[in-house]
């Protein structure tokens, strides 16, 4: 008993502190975003606040359990046990669940509501851990990514099925956990490049992605093979053919060949260069210009199919949603009403907000979903600029400090934890804030500690102390 | 500190603080740089109550009320409140049609969600009497509400197509005006139109803080922002609505247009366009629409300011008094005429005593004496050729305003028509006309348009012998600074002197025996000195138009008159009389020729237009 005592010592305050100040936020913000003046005691509890404050008392309390009472060995033994239970949970919800807002994602036990993805997202950061601290477990071998990959794939294709696709997406979000254990940080990058190639093609055109994609493969390709200057030269003498190519056509020459579009004579443009880094390659031996032809051809043929999929691929709604982040289609009413009345209300905030509970537009309820995926307009409107990036702060705050314990960490299994956890938090804090303030599409997941719901709130807690707990383990 | 670059630790830290910045660059550009977020921000939570002002007065010159101000309810329906609603009872009290109610009411049910809590129009303009039945069944009606609006109340019978109305904004308009909301009204036609700025007011608005649904949570700090209504305001018209009432009732079952003026002001006192918009039918005109705009007359087409007719021989005393302007005849100048002028195509003449001089010319109306006037104007030497020739006299004529709009305040006024050497050049080949071929204008034919309102200023100018104020319909407006340039002369290019000499031809015209070959001598008033110019104007329509100017007294002219009449026949048996009439009614304060008067008011002159 003496030498637990000191072990409590060491908990890491500043992590439970943030945790306090963050729920305490979201307990107010949810309160001022639902508050009116017919019930406005904060425990009225036939109200969202109220109702929240139970959800924090709760909270704690399963936070002291796990702090003091649960073994924490016992996660490395039961994870994979947790895991497939969740996994079955997941399957079962599609066939039990109650249907909220067009995905099937959810149990109904009496009056509460809880989501097995957000147990999932425990389970799984658990399963990885105790998989990849096994002794023999070596990320570069071909099986253990098959292995990896289906542990994170098959829960998400679950919660696909339930048409969560939000929930699905903080499932990618495993990547930093893979690339902090020894997955080549050029799978990030390429990622990251796809990404962009992806939303420059819809928002733009695929001319403007191929330029850009010439100009970066060129740029690789100057750095790479250390003569800089010829790099930097064939982007000067190329770059301006390129942009220019469409008026290729009015050339008189050229103008047997004037039903070609811009992309088409894009192309032609390009191939001289194309055909000359191809010899350079062949002829040089260069593994380094092998890799970048390659990627080049590669992302050609992503900047050709992303049309295609954004077509067949994604649903009417998501499709909408993108284009209108990107500015593509304007619909004020209907796709982007939501971010547009979002916007709205973090932008009256101005410096220094309205003050508590003086919010016009999240009071009268124009945001919608205030009180969960919205409620960072609540924070916006009434305290504004400052107390906006306050918030952001304390998020950054939270998952460095996490990060730091992660890496301090004997144990492998807590640090691939460690990893897990702040991979998700910061996948939930990003698409959660960046959507409210038109940065990302709207995708309908809660911000951590913030946003109204029990179910979301005992899942981060648990999540969160499972791993404070974890790290008492290393003054052992 | 170096940060170690290798440590894949620190590389997610820097990709994480990357985001973090993009994400507080973002919210200060929402908060603190963007503006429209905080407007639009108000907009959205703040519900205005319109307020709706009484519009402007407007009075006749000597303070009647031509249009007033009478209150009508908008009934408002808030389908969303709607509780065991008697859809019988409330249709037997706004006699609406219960079908369709039923009809409308399902429509309001199948958009619920979309309507939320807003109001929306039920039944628009409901008189007070239906209104106060209303009130004592509101109990009865969850969800319907009334708003206060004014619509125009018109005790004068007179002067429709001169005040105008006024109907509820459209979308084009919208468009156009944003400044105005759907609701509103605002004036189509005349007065109403011209001084839609003086007349509307300014609205009001009672603001209340409300919710996504519309639903209102309450009145904003206690009603401390809410703007009262500020009401339109009153104009006085320059018109006389005993003497337009009179003249409209002279014009009856005849087309054409009468017009007033006073010649040391330029204020209109009477302008007709017959047949015209009836008073009765303006406050609810959207009931008469259709059929006022099917009727083949034309009751909105004002023909005062928006008909280029063919001004016939009154058209001679500008002639005749370019002609002594340019030096090319004087007084003692005569020419003889035997039934016409014979040169060329010739120009026929009716049988009067020959020769004439400037003041018999006019009195007898010769048209032998104007064809060769305007042959010297025309093959003047003084001038190098026709065409500068004929530039000079189109100078001389744009001086009276002829083919130009003057400017007045009346909508939709017409400049007329005013040919122009292109246009003969086309017609006959540049060089290759003389003063023979356009001889027709030396009467007042051929390609010469000239609306009502250009005459009466004729006449005007005539009788202020040689200048003219711009007409216009207003006197004067509360609080406001009127166009100033009414009050500015604009003078011919003919001296005063000049107008002496012609205003003795118009005075014989009228007040010359019988027997001496005064065209007018029948409109004669002992006393009012009535001084006028017949015309009869040919036209491709039918019989000839009966025209009509003059002023009275001869010295100091208290009014200006040009009346026209389409397809009436001579000027001397219609207009003069009208015209006549008109002057002793508003010099003398009634009419004594009860016959005259008779005979005008009874005679139905539409039966000669062709439809």
């Amino acid at each position: 008993m003496k030498r637990a005592f000191n072990l409590y010592k060491k908990l890491d305050w500043p992590l439970i502190i943030t945790y306090l100040v963050l729920v305490l936020i979201g307990w107010i913000s949810v309160f001022a975003s639902v508050y009116d003046e017919e019930h406005a005691h904060i425990l009225d509890l036939s109200q969202r606040y109220g109702m929240q404050f139970i959800w924090i008392v709760t909270s704690m309390v399963i936070a002291i359990l796990i702090l003091f009472v649960v073994n924490p060995k016992l996660y490395n033994v039961t994870a994979w046990a947790l895991y497939f239970l969740s996994l079955l949970l997941l399957f079962a919800v599609i066939f039990v669940g109650v249907e909220v807002n067009g995905s099937k994602s959810w149990f109904m036990i009496g009056p509460f509501r809880f989501q097995p993805a957000e147990l999932a997202k425990i389970t799984t950061s658990l399963a990885l851990a105790t998989m990849m601290s096994a002794y023999n477990f070596k990320l570069k071998q071909f099986s253990s990514l098959l292995k990896v990959g289906l542990t994170i794939l098959v829960p998400m294709a679950l919660i696909i099925m339930e048409k969560e696709t939000g929930s699905a997406l903080v499932f990618a979000s495993f990547i930093f956990v893979l690339y902090r254990e020894g997955l080549s940080g050029w799978i990030l990058m390429f990622g990251i490049l796809a990404i962009s190639l992806f939303v420059l093609t819809l928002a733009f055109s695929p001319f403007v992605s191929i330029i850009v994609l010439f100009a970066l493969s060129v740029i690789a390709a100057a750095l790479f093979s250390r003569r800089f200057i010829q790099g930097v030269l064939t982007l000067a003498i190329s770059l301006p053919i390129l942009i220019f190519s469409p008026l290729l056509g009015e050339v008189k020459l050229l103008s047997f060949a004037s039903g070609l579009n811009n992309v088409e004579w894009l192309a032609i443009a390009i191939s001289p260069f194309f055909i000359y880094y191809l010899f350079k390659t062949i002829k040089e031996r260069s593994l380094y210009l092998r890799y970048i032809l390659i990627s080049f051809i590669a992302a050609l043929l992503l900047i050709f199919s992303v049309q295609f999929f954004f077509e067949e691929v994604l649903q009417d709604h998501q499709r909408a949603r993108i284009e209108n982040l990107l500015g593509v289609t304007e619909d004020l009413q209907g796709a982007g009403y939501n971010v547009h009345q979002s916007k709205i209300a973090i932008g009256s905030g101005g410096i220094v907000g309205k003050g508590f509970l003086k919010g016009t537009q999240t009071k009268f309820n124009f945001v919608p979903e205030q009180s969960t995926d919205f409620i960072f307009c609540t924070i916006g409107e009434e305290w504004g600029f400052i107390g906006s990036v306050g918030l952001i702060g304390l998020f950054i705050f939270l998952i460095i400090r996490i990060l730091t314990l992660a890496e301090k960490q004997k144990d492998t299994f807590s640090r691939i934890y460690g990893y897990s956890l702040a991979s998700v938090l910061f996948l939930h804090f990003f698409i959660n804030i960046g959507m409210t303030i038109g940065i990302m599409p709207v995708i309908g997941i809660p911000l951590p500690f913030i946003s109204y719901g029990g179910s979301s709130l005992w899942a981060f807690t648990i999540f969160l102390f499972i791993f404070i707990r974890l790290d008492l383990e290393r003054w052992r | 500190m170096a940060v170690d670059l290798k440590s894949k630790k620190n590389l997610l830290i820097i990709g994480l603080l990357i985001v973090a910045i993009v994400m507080v660059l973002q919210l200060f550009n929402l908060q603190i740089l963007d503006e429209q977020y905080k407007i639009t921000a108000s907009n959205n939570a703040f519900r205005y109550d319109v307020r709706y002002p009484a519009r402007g007065i407007i009075f006749d010159r000597n303070g009647n009320i031509l249009v007033g101000n009478q209150t009508a309810y908008d009934i408002m329906i808030t389908p969303y409140e709607i509780k065991d609603l008697d859809t019988a009872d409330l249709c037997s009290i706004f006699d609406l049609n219960i079908e369709d109610v039923r009809k409308t009411l399902a429509d309001y049910r199948k958009n619920r969600r979309r309507i939320g809590y807003q109001s929306l129009p039920f039944v628009k303009q409901v008189s007070p009497e239906q209104y106060s039945v209303f009130l004592e069944k509101a109990y009865k009606f969850n969800g319907f509400s009334a708003i206060p609006r004014t619509i125009r109340d018109y005790p004068y019978n007179a002067c429709g197509n001169l005040l105008g109305y006024i109907s509820e904004a459209d979308s084009t308009f919208l468009r156009k005006n944003p400044e105005y909301r759907r609701g509103d009204y605002i004036g189509r036609t005349g007065i109403e139109l011209s001084y839609e700025g003086i007349l509307k007011g300014e609205k009001g608005y009672n603001i209340f803080l409300r919710d996504v649904h519309n639903k209102v949570k309450s009145s904003f700090s206690e009603g401390e922002y809410d703007k009262d209504a500020v009401p339109g305001k009153n104009i006085v018209a320059s018109i006389d609505a005993e003497l337009q009432q009179y003249v409209e009732m002279l014009m009856q079952n005849k087309v054409g247009s009468v017009v007033a003026i006073e010649p040391s002001t330029g204020e209109i006192l009477t302008l007709v366009s017959s047949p015209g918009l009836e008073v009765s039918k303006l406050a609810s005109i959207n009931k008469y629409y259709n059929e006022i705009v099917n009727d083949p007359l034309k009751p909105m087409f004002n023909r005062a300011v928006m008909s280029p007719y063919p001004p016939g021989s009154v058209f001679k005393l500008v002639n005749g008094l370019i002609a002594l302007q340019e030096g090319v005849i004087d007084t003692a100048t005569t020419y003889p005429c035997n039934m016409g002028y014979k040169v060329g195509r010739g120009i026929a003449c009716h049988a009067h005593p020959s020769p004439t001089n400037l003041t018999t010319s006019i009195m007898m109306s010769c048209n032998a004496y104007y064809a060769n006037a305007f042959r010297l104007i025309i093959d003047n030497p003084a001038y190098p050729n026709v065409t500068s020739a004929f530039e000079k006299w189109r100078e001389y004529v744009k001086s009276f305003g002829f083919g130009l709009k003057l400017g007045s305040d009346l909508p939709g006024e017409q400049g007329g028509v005013l040919p122009s050497t292109e246009g003969y050049d086309k017609i006959h080949g540049k060089d290759r006309w003389k003063s023979l071929s356009i001889i027709s204008l030396s009467i007042g034919q051929g390609e010469l348009g000239t609306t009502p309102l250009h005459l009466a200023n004729l006449a005007a100018t005539i009788a202020n012998r040689g200048y003219y104020h711009t007409p216009h319909i207003i006197k004067n407006a509360e609080d406001t600074i009127l166009n100033q340039s009414f009050s500015e002369r604009h003078y011919t290019m003919v001296d005063t002197s000049n107008f002496k000499k012609i205003i003795e031809g118009m005075y014989l015209a009228v007040n010359a025996p019988p027997g001496s070959g005064a065209t007018a001598w029948r409109v004669a008033v002992p006393g009012l000195d009535i001084c006028g110019k017949t015309g009869t104007a040919e036209n491709p329509h039918g019989k000839d138009h009966s025209v009509f100017i003059c002023f009275a007294p001869k010295d100091n002219p208290k009014i200006a008159v040009a009346a026209y009449i389409e397809n009436a026949g001579f000027g001397a048996t219609w207009a003069a009389p009208v015209a006549s009439l008109l002057i002793e009614k508003y010099l003398k304060g009634s009419v004594g020729r009860k016959e005259l008067e008779e005979r005008i008011v009874n005679s139905n002159l539409i039966q000669n237009i062709r439809k």
